[in-house]
This record gives C-alpha cells, structure tokens and sequence, in this order.
C-alpha cells in the first residue's frame, strides 16, 4: 500500500512540476496525455487499483481521485492563464493608433442660407404657419399695385426694381420680384380666412452689391390674418421666433416705420447677442441690430381681397434670411453666401 | 430721402428738454429714424482769434503774416494764403498740435510746427474745409463779430446734426418744423411756428402778374408773390452756415431765403426774376410736341409731351416742381422777385424728374404728395425774410391760385377699432393727448368714437387705422403687450412640389455633394456655352431691361454653366474631388404670360477619388460617378428610372444617358464635353446631372408600401451569359428581375476579350431567388433559371457561359 500512495506522491510532484514547465497549448495537451490520458500515469495506477486489497483499494482510490480532480483543475487554471497570456500579446502586438482618422465618408453639406431657410421656417411651423411658395419672375400689379405701391408712388424707391425686358403698351408689366409680399396676395386671391402662412423665396433688387448688400436676397414672407388679430400678435409671434431663433434671453424691440402696405408698420430690432445692447462692431455701435419689417395689414388689401376689413385683421413681416444668416453665423462680408467658394461652405 | 437737421435749428422752434442722443431714440421709435449723429463740435485745440494786423510776407506775394489774438496776451504771428483774411475778423485759430482736417489730402490730421516761405508760422487760421464743415478751401471761416476772442470753437459754432431718414409717407418731415412738431408731441413742448408777418405795399401783387392753371389736375394750387427792390447779395452768415450744415450751398441771398425756407416748413419755392418773366405772366400747363427748355445747371432737355411746365408769356421758362429754368433765373442785377408756392401732382413731378434723370430737392418732396395749404404760409415766410434780409418791399397780396379747395379731412375712429387692431384698451382721455400732441383735432362722439381732424400737414393720414398708428408709435410699440396667436390653425395646404424638391436637396447632400446657390440671372455666354446656338435662338431667354451688369442679363433656362463655374472656380482651392450640387428654378419663357418656373436639380463631380488617407489618388470622376448621385436621388425617392444612351449638346456622346421615369424623360446624366470644360478653363474631366424636378411628382408615391418579409431562405445563384457587345446589361437585368421567384438580382461582372469571342461580352449575374409561401426546393431554382436563359436567349441572343 505504501508503495501505491508513494506512487500517487510521486504522481503529483512530477505533474505539477511538468504542469508549470509547459508553456503553450501543445505542451500542455502532452500533460495531459502523460498523466491523464488513457495511458497516462495516473490512469495506468487508478486502473491498477481493482488488483490491491480492498481496504487499501479504498485509501489508494480515494487518494487517487482527489489527484485527478487536482490535476484536471491546474490543468484548466493553467489553459486559463496561457490563454490569458496568449490574449495579452496579440492585443499588445495588434494594438492600434487610435489617433488615426477613420476612412473619409463623403459629406455632403446643405448651404448656410438653405439650413437657415429650414431652421426660421421651422420655427413659424411651430407656431402653426404653413410654407407656401409663389413666382420670382411676378407681375408688376402683385409686387406693387396691389400692394398700395401704384406707378409713380414714391415709395418705389423702396424696392429698386430689375424690369423684364417685355413691355405692354408702353409699360413694363414684368420683374424680378424685389420681395415676397405678393405672395400675401396670390394666397388671400384663392382662399379665406383663417391665414397663417409663411412663404419662403428669392428675391431680386437692383442695387450695387458691398458688404451688406447683395441684388439677389432670399426672404421669408409671413402673413397671419383672422378675426381678432391685432399688434400684440404681431409683437408677440416676432418676439417667439427672435427669441428660438438667436436665444431666450433676446429682447426684441419695435418701432414705427413705413411699407404702403400695412398699419401700422413697424421695424424689428434684436438687442444684439455679442455685446449684449452695449455697443460694438455687429450692432455698429447701436446695441440693436434691424432684423425684419412688418405691420398690420392694411384694410385696404383686405377689402380688395373681398375680405370684410371690419371683421378680419392680420399682420405681415417679411425677414431677409442672408441678414439672418450673417448675425447667426458671424458672417462679415454677404458677398460670401453666393460666391460658392468651397472652403466658405464646408464651414456650414 | 435723408434729412440733415441741425439741432441749434430745431431750437427754434422747439425747447429741446433731452440730450441729443435720446432725442434722436425716441424720434427713431416713433418713426423718424436717425441714422445718423454728427457733431462740429468735437474741435481740440481751435479758439476764436482775433486778427489784429495783416502784413506782407517778406517771401512770397501771395502769403500774408496775421497776427492774432487769442485773450489772455498771447499774440501768435500765422503764415495765411487765404485771399479774405482781413485785419479786425474773427478766425478760427488752430495751434500747434490741434487736430485737423488737411485741406489737400481731406485727412485727419495734427497740425505741426512748420516754417513757411522761411517764416514760422505759430499756428493757422482755418479754412471750412479743414474744420470738417464743408469742402470749402478757397478762403478762411470768418467767424461772427461777436464770438469772444479765446473762447473755443465749439461754444460758438458747435452743433450737432441729425441726420433723419424719412419714409416716403411723410414728406413733412422734410422739414425742420416738421421734426419740431414731432419733437414736441413726443417731448411734452409746444411748437412755436416761424413768423410770417410782414409789411405789405399798396400795390397788389395781382396786378403785376397773372398766373393761370392750365392743368388743374397736375397744379393743384400756385401762388405767387412780387418782393420789389430786393438787393442780391450774399445771404447773413447764420443763414449761409444753416444752410451748409443742413447740406445746402448758399448761392445768394434771393435763392438761400427759398432754400431756406423749403428745408424750414417743407414747402419748396422757386424766385424768378419778375423782369425776365415774358409777358408777366405765368401759365402752368402740360408740354406739347417739340418743346425745349434750359435749366438752372445749364442742362437742355427736349421735353416729352405731357410734363407739367411754368410757362411765361413766349413759352416755358421752368420745368414744375422739379427745376427752374435759365432764362428767369435771379441774378446780381435782379431787382423784382416773383416767388413761385405752388402744389403740384406728386406722380406727375416723379414721372418728369425720372424721365429728365433730375431728382432735385423740390421733386423729392413734391413727389411725395404735399399739403395744398403749405404754399400760401410758405410763401408769406419767404416774402418776409426777403423783405428782412434782402430789402425787399413786399406786393400787397398773394396771387392764390387754388382752383379746387381741399377740405378738412375728418376720420371716424372708434375704440372698438383701436383695440382690435392694437389689442389693448386705452384710456379716451390717453388718446386725446396723444392725438392733440400732434396737432389732431380730436372730438369725443359718445358713446363709441371720436371725430378726428387731421392737421393739414398730414398729408398721409386718410383712415382710421392711421390714426390708430399715430397714437401707437407716440405710446411706443415696445409699451403694448405681447401675445401669441390664439385662433384655429388653418386647414393645411398640401405643397408636394416643395416637399419634394427638399427632399431632393436632402437626398443630394446625403449621396456627399456640396449644395450651392449661384445667381439666377446670367449671360448668354454662359448659356451659349451649355445650349446649342439654335435652342437659344428658337426660345431666347428672359432679358433684364436694366441689367445690373452684362453677366446677370437673361434669367437661366439651365444650371449647367452655374456648377461649371463654381466647379472652376473650386478645382483650384480643392485637389480633392469636388461634388457640387444646386437646387433652383430655370425660367422657360411663355407668350405673354410668366415664365414657368421649374424646379431644377443639377449636380457636378470632378476630381479623383480618395485613398485610404483621404488623399486624391484613385479614379478620375466620370460617367458613373455621376450616375451615382442620380440613382441615390431616385432611389431614395423610391423612383425606378431607365437610362438611355442619348446625345446632348453640353454631354460626351457615348458616355451620356437620358434618364427616363415612366417612359417619361425627366433628366440628363454624363460626363462633360471636353469642349464645354474648356469654355469653363476647367482642367479635369467632370461629370454632371441634371433633373426636373417637378416632372418626378406624378411618379413619387406618398407612403412607402410595406412588403412582407419572407421567412423562408433564399437560394443564391450566379448565371453568366455572354451576348452581343451592344446590348445593354440594364436590358437583362429588367428581364432576370421580371421573374417572380427573383427577389433582387445585380450585376457582378463585364468581361470583354479572350475568351470571348469578338463583338460579344460576358455579363454575370448574382441573383437571388425566394419565395413567400415556401422553402424553394433545387429543382424551383433550377426550373426558374433555366426559363431565364431561355428567355435571355430568345430576347437578348445570350448564351449561357460555361
């Protein structure tokens, strides 16, 4: 009996001293092959055992099955670690710069004042407006007449106009349209009342292009009209879209100004959002920066629409998207939105 | 237009309570804005001097030695050139060291110590110029005689000036009492209006001259005055700098006292000389055929038949409202003054002063529509000053000729209508005030509404609503209430064609290209360079009358040249692929009638291909680089589209394909034309595509569709075929994909060459069969494909490859 559990000790000395030589998966399968393995030691003795006597077939026995269950467990604890380290050095030898830049995608950008357009639209949605659109090439009696701007009214000077090359006894009846106001009227010409639209689009002046001034604009046109709108309306929307559009600490300032077509009219101003209304370059010094004009529709349009003027008032605002643009995206030179230099629009 | 308005003017009329700065706020909120501050009497360094002797400069003819005294003993000797510098004047004298204006180079600048002519100079006397007052250079500002010696220049002559630009609606404020009025209402003063009271002769003015309306449809009203014996001479110097600060040029006493009195009341005048009126009398009438005239600057101008002209008795002698003429204009010798106050038609005056291309400061205002009461007070004003200032004597009367009387405007306003358009409730009591302010009349008619009567200087207030303005803008539009809309939100209006082209602009910034927007006007270069010559001339684009320049003259009937230019305008900046892309309307011109405005998608790529490291390194952009941007567009409109080998005039033949929606053709996409590149000095190939927009709308569905997802596998098999060289792979592929059990099938491989023999090509398929109801067995697959060979044989001649 001595001799068997002197085996056994044997055994075990051997195989953990094997066991923490090998260091890779081959040798350890050679492990177990030579100690666990059919013909392996341990097994060979274990296998031997129905031939001891048979209290010391239980002694041999027991003690041989703890050896096995302790091998087969430093066996897996070893495959662990080699494995472990195995991990360790392919992370190590496969480790990458994560620095590097991942393949361009190719980006596509919309331009600064289409991203605009959206976003200011966007804002009049919220408010339960519709975009609707209307021509860029416009009759003279939809961009003046019916706008209270006859021929001849001085208030022309207001819109320097780009005329069509097409005249009608001795006029000329056709142009570039030089703001979206007479979209208010193509709308109210085909439907009734309640109104909420806003309506984006080009615009056309003839004026010499600097800094600020370009003969090609975009506007955004708004026209509210129902029973029981009045000036706090007008205030209040304005104010809403100053506020979502530049920050919710704007404060937004109105003041009386003139388009034939509505009154009161009003200019609005933004405090401006650098210096915060004390003055610097943006706001040239004013603390208040012009943002858009507006108004009380006049009744007279709402009569020629074949609306009762007593019953249903409005209000119209037409915003210049490119000033907008400029203020939002610190822009210094309108000259940039159309010169459609790439370094300029991947900026956007 | 823009008012220039001296504050020490204003005063006159007006008790000015608050700084200049927030006078010119409140006048800006109420309507008048100022744009603008400028002050004369920022002067460092320059005093009142008193020149106490003139002598000779020992070197030069033309300089004088001036000693001058400031107070306090000191005694400067200054080196002058100026022709009027006169012992005993006061001057403006500037030291060593004050900033100044230089009176060659126009700039700001520090006067230094300087040696003229070998003669010190300790100081100078100042010229306007060099003051910042005007252009005036010739000789030196002679200051009054009793500016105190030492004194600085700016307790003397020191102002500030507003200048205020008035909206077209209120050519009253054009005018000095005009802003006093406002002033006044928005300050808590009163008005003082200027005097018009004068010593009148016993002879009446009637019966020296006649004045008769011809067209009392464009002269509303015409009065005239007759001052005898005036002397012409220079007008007082404080008439002279009033008129310089307000931006006028004095010219002699007569004329300064008409200019004058226009920019103080509103009302413009015109003096002739009585004497060189032909015939003593004035006739005011419409030009006929053939008619000249001379004016005042000297210009000669054939007049079209129907502008409104001051006629004497051989013909006309000024052209109304807009500029005397010539041939009656007041000189040094004139003796009787004949002073024209007229009304006239404002669009009458705009349409002679455009089509004469004479905008002048009486046609700014007539145009503008001005009260038929101002001439008469106008004229009284003027009659009086010449009688003051020139040593007129005045005619008793004024010949008033006022053939239609205006009457009072009254305007009911009720409360009900101030608070629905203002949204608010105001006190009756409030309105009052305000209205009175400004010179309404103002009755309350109980129980709802006041009569109002509009002072005649309004010649813009004609309905309630205006009035309601007026009392706003006087309360401050920043003092009402805000509120948010509270009606019914309005049934919505469909826009599909919009909706669509955004989603267009969505879809070609997604498949990676640039979006810009170029201008809509062009030149037919550009045009001519995209379009064949017989396109254009078969239906010529839009022209501008009055183009801005040559290059923005005829609206675009394409957006081809547009990308190309930006394209070469870019492939500099970027070496990297370029992919522009731009949504807007082309304008196709109609009979009679507006252009039709088509939403229009064109995009460009050009440049190679990026490496691994963004470098470009990879394929040029060509064919199917831009195809690649159509189909991303159309697929993700969920839009199947044909492409046909086409010809087009911009595009490379057999590397451009139409591209077709429902048998419809709905754009163009191909590689550039060398040619066409050239015209753009763009090096690299490019290619383009172009698509209507609008065309697509029958063609887009509303909502997706949903297909059920099949549970059963799908088997994936390959077929190649090899047919002749000039059938289209598209043609196939339409056939494999026309088979029910074909789920989806794409193109993998064209081959050309050995072993194929000449004149045919192999195309491979990867194809995918699936069925909804059921695990398809080999012999389904096997019996499908073999129908599709056989009908690729039948229709497209293709024989399976081995």
């Amino acid at each position: 009996m001595t001799t068997e559990l002197e085996s056994l000790a044997a055994i075990e000395a051997d195989a953990l001293r094997d066991l923490s030589a090998a260091t890779d998966r081959g040798a350890l399968d050679e492990w177990r092959i030579a100690y666990l393995g059919r013909k392996g030691r341990l097994t060979q003795l274990l296998r031997a055992l129905p031939q001891l006597a048979i209290d010391q077939r239980r002694a041999v026995g027991a003690r041989g099955n703890e050896l096995k269950e302790l091998l087969e467990q430093e066996h897996t604890l070893r495959l662990d670690a080699l494995e472990r380290r195995r991990l360790e050095e392919v992370i190590e030898s496969e480790r990458l710069d994560v620095t590097l830049p991942g393949p361009a995608l190719p980006r596509g950008r919309l331009h600064p004042i289409t991203q605009t357009t959206r976003d200011m639209l966007a804002i009049f949605v919220g408010m339960g407006f519709q975009v609707v659109e209307g021509p860029e090439v416009e009759w003279d009696r939809y961009n003046f007449e019916a706008l209270r701007i006859p021929p001849d009214h001085p208030a022309r000077d207001m819109w320097d106009t780009l005329w069509i090359d097409y005249e009608v006894e001795g006029r000329r009846p056709m142009l570039l349209r030089t703001h979206t106001s007479p979209n208010q009227v193509r709308f109210m010409e085909t439907h009734e009342p309640p109104i909420r639209i806003v309506v984006p689009g080009k615009c056309y002046r003839f004026e010499a292009t600097d800094a600020t001034h370009e003969w090609m604009l975009t506007q955004i046109e708004g026209l509210a009209v129902d029973e029981g709108i009045s000036l706090t309306d007008l205030k209040g929307t304005l104010a809403e879209f100053a506020r979502q559009m530049f920050g919710q600490d704007r404060r937004v300032t109105f003041r009386c100004s003139y388009f034939p077509f509505v009154e009161p009219g009003m200019e609005v101003s933004i405090d401006c959002f650098l210096c915060r209304g004390t003055g610097c370059r943006t706001c040239h010094g004013g603390g208040w920066i012009e943002i858009l004009g507006a108004g009380m529709v006049h009744p007279e349009i709402l009569t020629n629409m074949g609306y009762d003027a007593q019953r249903y008032t409005g209000f119209a605002f037409g915003v210049g998207i490119e000033r907008i643009a400029l203020l939002r995206y610190g822009v210094d030179d309108i000259r940039h939105f159309y010169a459609n230099d790439i370094r300029f629009l991947r900026q956007f | 237009m823009t008012l220039r308005l001296p504050l020490s003017w204003l005063a006159d009329y007006v008790d000015l309570t608050v700084e200049p700065l927030e006078l010119a706020r409140r006048l800006t909120v109420a309507g008048a804005e100022v744009s603008e501050m400028l002050s004369t009497g920022e002067w460092d360094g320059i005093v009142v001097g008193f020149v106490e002797n003139v002598e000779p400069h020992p070197n030069a003819d033309r300089l004088v030695l001036a000693t001058v005294d400031l107070g306090g003993g000191d005694h400067p000797k200054v080196v002058c050139g100026a022709p009027n510098v006169r012992a005993g004047q006061k001057i403006a004298y500037a030291g060593i060291g004050a900033s100044l204006i230089d009176g060659h180079t126009g700039k700001p600048a520090v006067l230094k110590a300087a040696r003229i002519r070998g003669v010190e100079s300790q100081g100078m006397i100042c010229s306007e110029k060099e003051l910042g007052l005007s252009d005036e250079h010739t000789g030196i500002l002679v200051l009054p005689d009793d500016a105190p010696i030492g004194a600085p220049l700016r307790s003397v002559i020191g102002d500030t000036i507003l200048e205020i630009e008035v909206t077209a609606n209120r050519p009253d404020w054009l005018s000095v009492l005009g802003i006093a009025r406002e002033v006044a209402a928005l300050t808590g003063q009163a008005v003082r209006d200027p005097s018009i009271e004068y010593a009148e002769g016993r002879k009446a003015a009637s019966t020296l001259a006649k004045v008769e309306i011809a067209d009392p449809d464009l002269c509303h009203r015409y009065v005239g005055a007759i001052i005898e014996d005036v002397k012409v001479e220079a007008s007082p110097q404080w008439m002279q700098e009033r008129l310089l600060a307000a931006g006028m040029r004095p010219i002699n006493n007569i004329v300064d006292i008409t200019n004058y009195v226009m920019l103080e009341v509103g009302q413009p005048l015109h003096a002739f000389d009585y004497h060189r009126v032909r015939g003593k009398k004035i006739v005011v009438r419409r030009s006929v055929p053939g008619e000249q005239i001379t004016l005042l600057d000297g210009s000669k101008h054939d007049l079209a038949p129907g502008m409104l002209l001051i006629c004497d008795g051989d013909g006309p002698t000024a052209v109304a409202g807009v500029m005397g003429g010539g041939d009656s204009e007041v000189t040094g010798e004139t003796r009787t003054v004949l002073l024209e106050a007229a009304n006239f038609s404002g669009p009458s005056i705009r349409r002679t002063s455009q089509a004469l291309k004479l905008r002048t400061d009486a046609s700014t205002r007539f145009e503008k529509g001005l009260s038929r009461q101002l001439p008469p007070i106008a004229a009284a004003r003027a009659v009086k000053l010449m009688v003051e200032l020139a040593g007129g004597r005045a005619l008793q009367g004024l010949i008033d000729v006022y053939p239609r009387k205006e009457k009072e405007h009254r305007i009911a306003v009720t409360m009900e209508r101030l608070t629905r358009v203002l949204g608010i409730d105001i006190a009756t009591t409030e309105v009052r005030r305000i209205l009175g302010s400004l010179g309404f009349g103002c009755r309350w008619m109980p129980p709802d509404h006041f009569i109002v009567r509009v002072p005649y200087w309004r010649t813009d207030v004609a309905i309630a609503d205006d009035v309601i303005e007026e009392v706003a803008r006087i309360l401050g539009y920043d003092e009402l209430p805000t509120s948010l809309l509270s009606g019914a939100i309005p049934d919505h209006v469909p826009q599909p064609a919009r909706d669509l082209r955004e989603r267009v602009r969505d879809l070609a910034a997604g498949a990676g290209m640039q979006e810009i927007i170029s201008y809509s006007m062009t030149d037919m270069e550009s045009l001519g360079r995209v379009l064949p010559a017989e396109d254009l001339a078969v239906s010529p684009p839009l022209r501008l009358a009055n183009p801005l320049s040559r290059q923005h003259e005829y609206a675009r009937t394409t957006l081809r040249h547009a990308l190309l230019q930006a394209l070469a305008s870019n492939v500099r900046a970027a070496p990297d692929r370029v992919a522009l892309f731009e949504v807007a309307r082309v304008y196709i011109p109609r009979e009679d009638d507006l252009p039709r405005e088509v939403e229009t998608l064109c995009g460009v790529v050009s440049g190679r291909a990026p490496d691994r490291w963004g470098a470009p390194s990879g394929d040029f952009a060509g064919f199917f680089d831009a195809k690649a941007g159509m189909e991303f567009v159309l697929d993700g409109l969920g839009v199947a589209a044909e492409y046909m080998e086409a010809h087009d005039f911009a595009y490379l033949p057999g590397r451009t394909a139409h591209v077709c929606v429902g048998g419809e053709r709905v754009g163009t996409v191909g590689e550039v034309h060398p040619r066409v590149l050239a015209s753009f000095d763009i090096d690299a190939p490019a290619a383009m595509f172009e698509l209507d927009i609008e065309s697509l709308l029958p063609h887009v569905s509303g909502a997706t569709h949903f297909q059920p997802l099949s549970p059963y596998p799908a088997v994936e098999q390959d077929i190649a075929v090899i047919v002749p060289a000039d059938v289209p792979a598209g043609r196939l592929l339409a056939i494999i994909r026309s088979f029910p059990l074909v789920a989806s099938a794409r193109i993998f491989d064209v081959y050309t060459g050995d072993p194929i023999p000449p004149g045919r090509k192999s195309l491979a398929f990867a194809v995918s069969f699936q069925a909804s109801d059921r695990t398809l067995q080999d012999a389904d697959v096997a019996k499908q494909r073999s129908r599709i060979v056989e009908r690729l044989k039948r229709e497209v001649d293709a024989e399976l490859r081995g």
